[in-house]
C-alpha cells in the first residue's frame, strides 16, 4: 500500500497497470490524454507493458482487441469524441467479447472545455449492452480501473470506463494496491471472433443473456450507495459520478441531509434506485451529461405518485458542465456570501496561437491568396490551427470532427464551390484524412489541401505524430495526388511573399493540389531543453 | 482545518508547478488536497485557473464552491480580479502586480491594480523584480509562492523541500534561485 499524488487519469491508469495490464493504446486527445502519458512514462520506467500512442482511435481499439483475443489485458483511451471513431470495434467487441480483460476508457467533456461537443459515453455503454463504471474520485479511478479488468474476465465482455474532465484533470493523492502479474497468452475461440452471421446470432444471443449478470454485477458493486433519511421523505437525490460530490459538498453543510443515492454502475442499480424511490416524494437525479438516468426514471408516463426533476424539468440547466453552486441551488440552497464581483471590465482571454507559430505564417499567407475569391469558404480541422477561426486570423470557416476539412471541401466543391480549400494538420491527416484523400485523388478534384507539418500533435502536449517530413510527402503522393500539384512551403515571414505566390497558383489550378506547410511547432525545441 | 485556493494566471505563467509544491507540501503534512486544473486549449496563453483545496477533513468537491475560497494566488493582476466574486468575505488576494499584456484590451493597470487593493484584504508583490533579483525572470510564480506561503496553512520547510524536490531536475543553480525567489516573495508579502 503507498499514498501517491495523481491526476484522475493517472489513477485510472495505475489501477489498469495493477490490474495486469500487458498493452495500452489510445490517441491523443483532452481530457484523456494523461492516461497514455502516463502509462508511457511508467513503462519507459519500469517496464513490463506496451503502451502506445495509435493513429487514431479504431485503431488502438482493434489493437487493443488483438492483445484481448490472445488472452491478455488491454486498455484504450480516448476522448469521448474519439469513441465515435472507434464505434464499430466497441459495438463489436460486445459481440466477440473479451478473452484477456479489455477496459475501455472514455473521457467525456461536459461543458466542451476543449471538445465540440458534450456527448455522454454512458449511453454507447447502453446501446452496446455493455457495462460502464463511473468514478466520482481519484480512489475511485483506481479502484474501479480495477475491478472493471475483473468484470470484464469473469463476464467475457468489454467494459466502459467514462470519465469527466473535471475528475481526469483534478490531482489528488490514491491508496493503490499490491501488483498482480499479466495473463498468459490464451488464444480465443474462432467461433466467437468470426462475426459471420451464423456466429454473430449466437454470440448476441449470450450478449442478452449475459445482461442479468451484468444487473447483478451493477446491484453489488460497492461504489454505489444508498443512504436513506427516515425523518424526512420530501426528497431523494440520484447523483452519478462526480455529481455525487457537488451533493455532499452542499449537503455536509446542512443538520439534515436528503436521502441520496450514488450512482457508480450502468445498468442502474435497479433495487437500489426502486429502494430510493419508493422512500420519498421527490426524486431530484443530478449527472454531469446527459439526462441518462432520468429519463430511464421518467419514460414516457413519468412515476407515478412521484415527481422525477434533473435536467429535463430545468431544475437542472439542460446544458453544460455541473458545479458545486449549481447543485446547491437545484437543492433549494441559498447561496453562500461570497465577495462582489471585480468592477474593471474583465477583458477576456482566450487561448491564442503562441507568438511565432507557424500556423500564423501559413493563415496570412492564404488569406492573402484567397482575397481574389470573396465569399468562400475554407474547410478546417482539429488541432491548434482551429484557434485560426478567431480574430486577428478569420482564416477558417468549419471544424466538424477529425478529417472532415478534407471530405467536406471534396463535397463543396463536387456542387461547385471554387476555390474549395481544406486545412488540416499532418497528425489529424494521419488520424482521418488519408482516405478521404485517396478518393479525391482517385477522381481528381477540383480542390486545395493544405497540411500543416508542425511534426507533433501540439494542441494536446506534443505527441509524436506518424505522418510527417518526408514520409508525409511519399504517404499523399502515394495516394495519388500528382506530383506537379503537390508542393511544399516554409511557413517563415521571410518567405510571405513566395508562400503567396504558391498557394494562388494552386488556388488557380482546375483538380486535385495538396500543399504542404512544413515548420516544426515552436514548442517542440522548448520541450526538448526542459 | 481548511483552506481553499484559486491559483490563477496566464498558460505559460507556471500556476501548474505552484499547484505541484502545494499539493505535495499538503501530502507532507498530512492534510487532503484535491486541485482541479485546466489543460488542452485553454494553456496556449489563455487564462489559466485552478482550485486548490486543503483539509484535514474530507474534501468532496474538486470546485471550490462560490464564497468558499479562502485566497485567490494569482501571478498576474487581471486574473487576480477575474476570481474575486469567489472569495470569502474575509478572504485573501495575493497577486503579481506585474501585468500579462498579451491582449490588446488590457485595462488600464492603475484600475486593476486599485480594484485588487478594494478587495478587503491583499498582498501584492512586484513579482517581476523580485525574480530578476533571485536570478531568473521565469520564477515569478515561485516570487508569488513565497508570499502565499505567508498564509497558507502548509509548513514552510515542506515547501521549501518540494521546491528543491521540483528544480532538482534542472540544476543547483536553478535550485537555489527559485528558493531565492521564494524567500524574496516572502520577504514582501512580510512587509506589505
Amino acid at each position: 500500500m503507498a499514498r501517491q499524488v495523481l491526476l484522475g487519469d493517472e489513477a485510472l491508469a495505475m489501477g489498469a497497470v495493477h490490474a495486469g495490464l500487458s498493452a495500452a493504446y489510445s490517441y491523443p486527445g483532452t481530457p484523456a490524454s494523461e492516461i497514455m502519458e502516463f502509462l508511457i512514462r511508467l513503462a519507459e520506467k519500469e517496464g513490463g507493458f506496451k503502451a502506445t500512442w495509435s493513429v487514431n482511435e479504431k485503431v488502438a481499439y482493434e489493437e487493443a482487441l488483438g492483445a484481448s483475443f490472445a488472452g491478455k489485458r488491454a486498455m484504450v483511451s480516448f476522448k469521448h469524441v474519439g469513441l465515435n471513431v472507434a464505434a464499430d470495434p466497441f459495438m463489436n467487441s460486445a459481440m466477440t467479447g473479451a478473452n484477456g480483460g479489455l477496459v475501455v476508457v472514455s473521457a467525456d467533456d461536459p461543458g466542451m472545455h476543449s471538445s465540440q461537443n458534450e456527448q455522454d459515453s454512458r449511453f454507447y455503454a447502453q446501446f452496446a449492452r455493455l457495462l460502464c463504471l463511473e468514478p466520482a474520485d481519484h480512489q475511485e479511478c483506481y479502484d474501479l480501473a480495477r475491478r472493471a479488468f475483473d468484470i470484464s474476465e469473469a463476464t467475457g465482455l468489454p467494459v466502459l470506463i467514462r470519465l469527466v474532465t473535471r475528475l481526469s484533470h483534478s490531482r489528488s493523492s490514491v491508496e493503490t494496491g499490491e501488483p498482480r502479474p499479466q495473463n498468459a497468452l490464451r488464444t480465443g475461440d474462432w467461433k466467437d471472433w468470426t462475426l459471420l452471421p451464423v456466429n454473430a446470432r449466437r454470440r448476441f444471443r449470450l450478449l442478452i443473456e449475459r445482461q442479468a449478470e451484468l444487473l447483478r454485477l451493477a446491484e453489488e458493486l460497492p461504489a454505489n450507495g444508498l443512504t436513506l433519511n427516515d425523518k424526512d421523505r420530501s426528497l431523494g437525490v440520484i447523483a452519478s459520478g462526480i455529481a455525487a460530490n457537488y451533493f455532499r459538498e452542499a449537503a455536509a453543510k446542512e443538520k439534515s441531509a436528503p436521502s441520496f443515492l450514488k450512482v457508480s454502475s450502468f445498468p442502474l442499480p435497479a433495487k437500489l434506485v426502486r429502494a430510493l424511490v419508493d422512500h420519498v416524494e421527490t426524486v431530484l437525479v443530478l449527472e454531469d451529461g446527459y439526462p441518462l438516468i432520468e429519463k430511464e426514471l421518467q419514460g414516457f408516463f413519468g412515476v407515478p405518485g412521484k415527481r422525477v426533476i434533473g435536467r429535463m424539468s430545468g431544475a437542472v440547466p439542460a446544458s453544460g458542465e455541473l458545479n458545486p453552486d449549481l447543485v446547491r441551488a437545484s437543492l433549494g440552497l441559498a447561496p453562500l456570501p461570497a465577495r462582489a464581483p471585480s468592477g474593471v471590465p474583465l477583458a477576456g482571454r482566450p487561448p491564442q496561437l503562441c507568438v511565432g507559430c507557424p500556423h500564423a505564417d501559413t493563415f496570412k499567407a492564404l488569406n492573402e491568396a484567397r482575397a481574389g475569391y470573396p465569399g468562400t469558404s475554407v474547410f478546417s480541422d482539429i488541432g491548434c490551427y482551429t484557434l485560426g477561426a478567431l480574430p486577428p486570423y478569420n482564416a477558417i470557416q468549419s471544424c466538424v470532427c477529425m478529417g472532415a476539412s478534407v471530405g467536406m471541401a471534396r463535397g463543396a466543391s463536387d456542387v461547385g464551390v471554387r476555390p474549395a480549400v481544406a486545412v488540416i494538420g499532418d497528425s489529424t491527416f494521419a488520424h482521418s484524412g488519408m482516405t478521404p484523400l485517396l478518393g479525391a485523388a482517385a477522381a481528381n478534384a477540383d480542390m486545395t489541401l493544405i497540411i500543416l507539418d508542425n511534426a507533433t500533435v501540439a494542441m494536446t502536449g506534443g505527441q509524436p505524430t506518424y505522418g510527417s517530413g518526408e514520409r508525409l510527402l511519399r504517404i499523399v503522393e502515394g495516394l495519388g495526388v500528382p506530383k506537379e500539384h503537390l508542393r511544399t512551403i516554409e511557413p517563415l515571414p521571410k518567405n510571405h511573399g513566395k508562400n503567396v505566390q504558391v498557394i494562388k497558383e494552386e488556388l488557380e489550378h482546375h483538380g486535385l493540389s495538396v500543399i504542404v506547410a512544413v515548420r516544426e511547432c515552436i514548442q517542440e525545441p522548448r520541450k526538448k531543453k526542459s | 482545518m481548511k483552506q481553499d485556493i484559486i491559483l490563477a494566471g496566464v498558460g505559460g505563467q507556471g500556476i501548474l508547478s505552484i499547484a505541484f509544491v502545494i499539493d505535495n507540501a499538503a501530502l507532507a503534512d498530512g492534510l487532503q488536497f484535491k486541485q482541479a486544473e485546466v489543460h488542452g486549449m485553454a494553456q496556449r496563453g489563455g487564462a489559466v485557473q485552478s482550485h486548490l483545496r486543503l483539509s484535514s477533513e474530507r474534501i468532496w468537491s474538486d470546485l471550490i464552491p462560490r464564497g468558499e475560497a479562502d485566497m485567490i494566488l494569482s501571478v498576474e493582476p487581471l486574473e487576480a480580479l477575474r476570481y474575486v466574486d469567489q472569495l470569502r468575505l474575509d478572504g485573501i488576494v495575493v497577486t503579481s502586480s506585474t501585468p500579462y499584456k498579451n491582449i490588446a484590451d488590457y485595462p488600464d493597470l492603475d484600475r486593476v491594480l486599485g480594484e485588487v487593493a478594494k478587495a478587503g484584504r491583499s498582498v501584492v508583490v512586484d513579482s517581476e523584480k523580485l525574480a530578476k533579483e533571485a536570478g531568473t525572470a521565469k520564477a515569478q510564480n515561485i516570487v508569488m509562492l513565497g508570499a502565499a506561503s505567508r498564509f497558507l496553512i502548509l509548513k514552510e520547510e515542506s515547501l521549501r523541500s518540494l521546491l528543491e524536490t521540483l528544480f532538482k531536475p534542472r540544476g543547483a543553480a536553478v535550485v537555489e534561485a527559485n528558493l531565492k525567489a521564494f524567500d524574496l516573495g516572502r520577504g514582501a508579502a512580510g512587509a506589505a
